[in-house]
């Protein structure tokens, strides 16, 4: 297994560092285990290859077999309603970190505060920042993120791995999960 | 009015009445008072003046908090964990220490500002005198100073008048570096309070700063036709000996400019400049060349082409020295602030200094005196430049290729990337012959050079990166419109009234460095898209030069494009860093010109009007120093909203409305008194945004303000709409809170509108005379 090691060297840890996911039916447990989840999704979501496909086509995938509200953060909107998928909500990222920040937060479907969140495909820094704010706000929420780096702030992350074991994850998390949220 | 005012000390006096021993008269200072504007509530305001202003800004967009850092290790009671917001030793919680750590850094912002003020203000009083006039536009800018006006109460007319500014803005940094001490301020919103203090008195240096080089130096006076001066590493003669200035405080380079114009080799030698001093040595001297932005400093150091590299302050690459070492180009550092470990010859003779700059015996000096900067850094060039014969470190491409193949693919260079770039891939390529995906990170790289510090086998990664760029690079030839200062008040005159109704949709001010999540295009391409439909398009600092680095199908930069006007589709360079006090004196002028507004020492009111009225928006694109924080900081204040790129996320924490709460939207109506919702106008006033697409939409967005006409909003929604739906593919979803009556609808958009609005259950709401400020109301409600 890769070290878990923040993918950028110098994002240093704090006493509080995110829990290594070393097999995708953790993430597929979370799911199940949470009441309300959502996920976020950036924009590099449409520009990273996996295999022949792009990573937003197995978030689509994702998404609509957990049944996931989706929010799309800056203009990749664009690319779910392309692939016929249109999101939940679409806001700046650090928009969602707030709202999700706030646990009186009715929600991005009305159904009351989230209590998963499961972010992928935000420059690596900007994810950084968003879920080190919920780290320390957002006591009330769980964190994951489904990208192939280790992010400290989350409360799981998967460790640094390759793209070909990224989408062997995915591939699991997506034939396993069943619809999130009770 | 005279600061030193009149000193009068008699040591013995003998008259027909007596004697009089020791007598001591002072006056502290001569107050011409035949400024007929009456002044305001708060002149010279201390840190809590303008708190309740502060706290009406933050109520509604309040920090989300983004720690950097999960500790704070300032006093050696730390490191202290401050996880989940527990509180350190001190007592001190998570949102504070956010808080506080950005008061540091705006105070670090701001006293670098002000300090080069005070640097230029005391040199030019030196050679001018106090009673040089300020005289910064003439008969076409009578509102000559509308930052001070507004935050002082002073109307500054000469550089004396100028100091009594510096000192009040110096104290106010003293007492705002004190809040951030161990044991101060403990409240999270106070600290943001500060913050916004600081930024409005970093606002005051700058102005100060570019009154007194405009001024004195005969930098183009708001002048909307200011030359097309060159920029780009393709328009500077290498064949020429060539000096290289750069960082932001011009004295130096002007020191080598008259040395070259007195000397005769005006014509000889070429001057060019990096950052800040770049733009305002083309605004002193049409011939000097702007070699790019803050992170062209590496690649055009290691080109070779410097023979001499004069250093002022702010922005510098602290190895600059070493990099210049290593082309064999001798160094001139010039800035107390930046003495680089090198000895001061500041007294030698200039020609004793050539010497051993020539003979390497030495490989950079410290030289305080601007005038013998330039005679040192003029002989130096002419003497240096045959025996280095451009000498340079940039590798040719076999070498590139030859070292590419020992890379281990350890992927270190990209970890250590800010961009994540994908270097491990380009590198095996180039292993292979094939330098074409290095060239493609060319103009994606910030020039960091943390790639080079990281690789374990010590490649120069940024410069392989370079030698695959080197023929964008060397056709990087560009015209941009030298920085014309201020606004002329005929021209808030005549965009004043279209710009508060909303029919000129808006004012797009691109500022701040070059941290750019993918180069420099997208600020050229962002500007061409707000000018071309008709914002006022305004630019300064590096991202003035990136919007230039860009040209049209005819071969045109936005700076030949659009006219330099401040009008409708212009593209406004303002100048360097410090004159982007005049972006803000532009919005403070329309309150004080179009809307007569009393400005003096009347901040609130002010901030209040540009808030609910001014659509105006900065983008910080590539934001990375202190001094844009408190830049940014300033804008706040006075109501006008930032949006950075992703990295501005960095910044650790935004200022963020939330649409979602109707509560937080309401103004009162100053005509009833009433409490009228006006939709989220504007909906944050700091954030970051992840790309080019997406800032362009929130850019449109949040240039809508409660007091547009209906015919305003209707041109605003309308440009909202179109590029939400051309960018994000689909209608944007919160049009109703921006429709206050069916006239805000626009025309050609009425079918698809309409049943948005019906589905949504809107209700039609007034369009009020809107402030926050209840002494405003003229008629209290019964």
């Amino acid at each position: 297994m890769a070290a878990a090691e923040p993918w950028q060297t110098a994002e240093i840890s704090g006493p509080k560092k995110a829990s290594v996911i070393t097999k995708p039916e953790v993430v597929v447990a979370m799911i199940k285990k949470a009441e309300h989840p959502i996920l976020v999704v950036g924009h590099k979501a449409a520009e990273i290859d996996l295999g022949d496909r792009k990573l937003i086509d197995f978030i689509v995938d994702f998404a609509q077999k957990t049944k996931i509200p989706v929010v799309a953060t800056a203009h990749v909107v664009s690319e779910f309603l392309k692939r016929s998928y249109r999101p939940a909500g679409w806001m700046p990222a650090v928009d969602i970190g707030n709202r999700l920040a706030d646990s009186e937060w009715t929600g991005i479907d009305g159904k009351g505060p989230h209590d998963l969140a499961l972010f992928v495909g935000l420059p690596y820094y900007m994810e950084l920042t968003i879920l080190s704010g919920l780290k320390h706000y957002a006591s009330h929420l769980k964190t994951v993120t489904l990208d192939n780096v280790y992010h400290s702030h989350a409360s799981w992350s998967f460790p640094n791995i390759s793209t070909k074991d990224w989408q062997e994850n995915l591939k699991v998390i997506i034939d396993k999960s069943e619809v999130g949220g009770k | 009015m005279s600061r030193k005012g009149v000193k009068v000390k008699i040591g013995e006096l003998k008259t027909d009445v007596g004697v009089i021993k020791n007598l001591e008269l002072s006056v502290g200072k001569v107050v011409d008072e035949s400024w007929a504007e009456p002044m305001g509530p708060t002149p010279f305001p201390s840190m809590t003046a303008l708190r309740e202003w502060d706290m009406k800004l933050l109520q509604r967009y309040k920090p989300f908090y983004m720690p950097f850092c999960d500790v704070c290790c300032l006093c050696t009671y730390g490191k202290c964990d401050l996880t989940g917001n527990k509180r350190g030793a001190c007592g001190i919680n998570m949102s504070a220490q956010q808080s506080r750590t950005v008061l540091l850094a705006c105070c670090i912002g701001a006293s670098t500002h002000i300090s080069h003020a005070r640097h230029l203000v005391e040199h030019l009083i030196k050679k001018f005198g106090r009673r040089k006039a300020l005289d910064v536009g003439g008969l076409n800018v009578k509102v000559e100073a509308p930052i001070i006006r507004l935050v002082c109460g002073t109307k500054p007319q000469t550089l004396g008048d100028l100091e009594e500014v510096l000192d009040y803005a110096e104290s106010q940094l003293t007492n705002l570096l004190a809040v951030t001490h161990t044991g101060q301020e403990g409240n999270s919103t106070d600290f943001e309070s500060k913050v916004l203090h600081t930024g409005m008195i970093d606002h005051v240096g700058m102005e100060v700063a570019d009154l007194a080089q405009v001024a004195v130096y005969g930098f183009p006076k708001a002048d909307p036709d200011s030359p097309l001066v060159d920029l780009g590493f393709g328009t500077i003669k290498t064949e020429k000996p060539v000096i290289l200035v750069i960082g932001h405080n011009v004295v130096p380079s002007i020191g080598i400019v008259d040395y070259m114009k007195e000397s005769g080799a005006d014509g000889e030698i070429e001057v060019c400049g990096l950052c800040c001093t770049a733009h305002d040595i083309a605004r002193y001297h049409k011939k000097a060349k702007i070699v790019g932005p803050i992170s062209w400093q590496l690649r055009f150091i290691r080109s070779g082409v410097p023979d001499v590299v004069v250093l002022d302050e702010q922005c510098i690459r602290t190895d600059a020295l070493d990099e210049a070492h290593s082309i064999k180009a001798p160094v001139i550092v010039a800035s107390e602030k930046n003495c680089m470990g090198l000895p001061n010859r500041t007294n030698d003779p200039a020609d004793a200094i050539v010497e051993d700059l020539v003979s390497g015996k030495a490989i950079g000096v410290l030289i305080l005196d601007p005038e013998k900067v330039g005679e040192v850094a003029v002989k130096t060039a002419l003497r240096v430049a045959p025996m280095r014969k451009k000498f340079k470190t940039i590798p040719e491409a076999e070498e590139v290729v030859r070292r590419a193949k020992e890379c281990k693919q350890c992927n270190d260079c990209r970890r250590a990337c800010p961009q994540d770039l994908n270097i491990p891939e380009a590198m095996k390529a180039a292993g292979k012959g094939n330098l074409a995906g290095l060239a493609d990170l060319y103009e994606l790289c910030v020039a960091c050079g943390r790639c080079e510090q990281a690789c374990p086998v010590g490649m120069q990664i940024h410069s392989f990166i370079v030698k695959a760029g080197e023929k964008k690079l060397k056709e990087e030839t560009y015209k941009i419109r030298a920085g014309r200062g201020a606004i002329q008040d005929v021209e808030i005159r005549n965009v004043g009234s279209p710009l508060v109704f909303g029919e000129i949709p808006g004012v797009v001010a691109f500022v701040g460095c070059a941290n750019y999540p993918k180069g420099g295009a997208e600020v050229a391409e962002m500007v061409t898209e707000f000018a071309s439909r008709r914002y006022i398009v305004v630019t300064s600092g590096c991202s003035a030069m990136s919007a230039a680095m860009h040209k049209n199908e005819e071969g045109k930069t936005p700076y030949e494009n659009f006219t330099g006007e401040f009008a409708a589709g212009g593209v406004v360079n303002v100048g360097s860093c410090v004159a982007n006090s005049h972006i803000a004196g532009a919005a403070i002028k329309i309150a004080s010109i179009f809307a007569k507004r009393n400005l003096r020492g009347n901040y609130e009111e002010i901030a209040d009007y540009i808030l609910n009225r001014v659509g105006a928006v900065g983008v910080a694109w590539g934001a990375m120093s202190q001094k844009a924080a408190a830049i940014a900081s300033g804008f706040w204040r006075l109501g006008i909203p930032v949006v950075v790129g992703p990295h501005g996320t960095k910044y650790r924490r935004m200022l963020l409305g939330r649409a979602d709460r109707e509560e937080d939207w309401y103004v009162c109506d100053a005509r009833t008194g009433e409490k009228v919702y006006v939709g989220p106008s504007p909906e944050h006033l700091f954030c970051a945004v992840e790309t080019k697409e997406e800032a362009m939409v929130m850019i449109a967005k949040l240039c809508m303000r409660p007091n547009d006409t209906s015919k305003g909003r209707a041109i605003k929604l309308t440009h909202y709409i179109d590029l939400h739906k051309r960018l994000f593919g689909i209608m944007p979803e919160d049009i109703p809170p921006f429709v206050r009556n069916i006239s805000d609808v626009p025309v050609t958009m009425k079918d698809e509108i309409m049943k948005i609005l019906k589905e949504k259950k809107w209700k039609e709401t007034v369009i009020p005379d809107p402030t926050l400020l209840p002494r405003m109301i003229r008629k209290r409600k019964e």
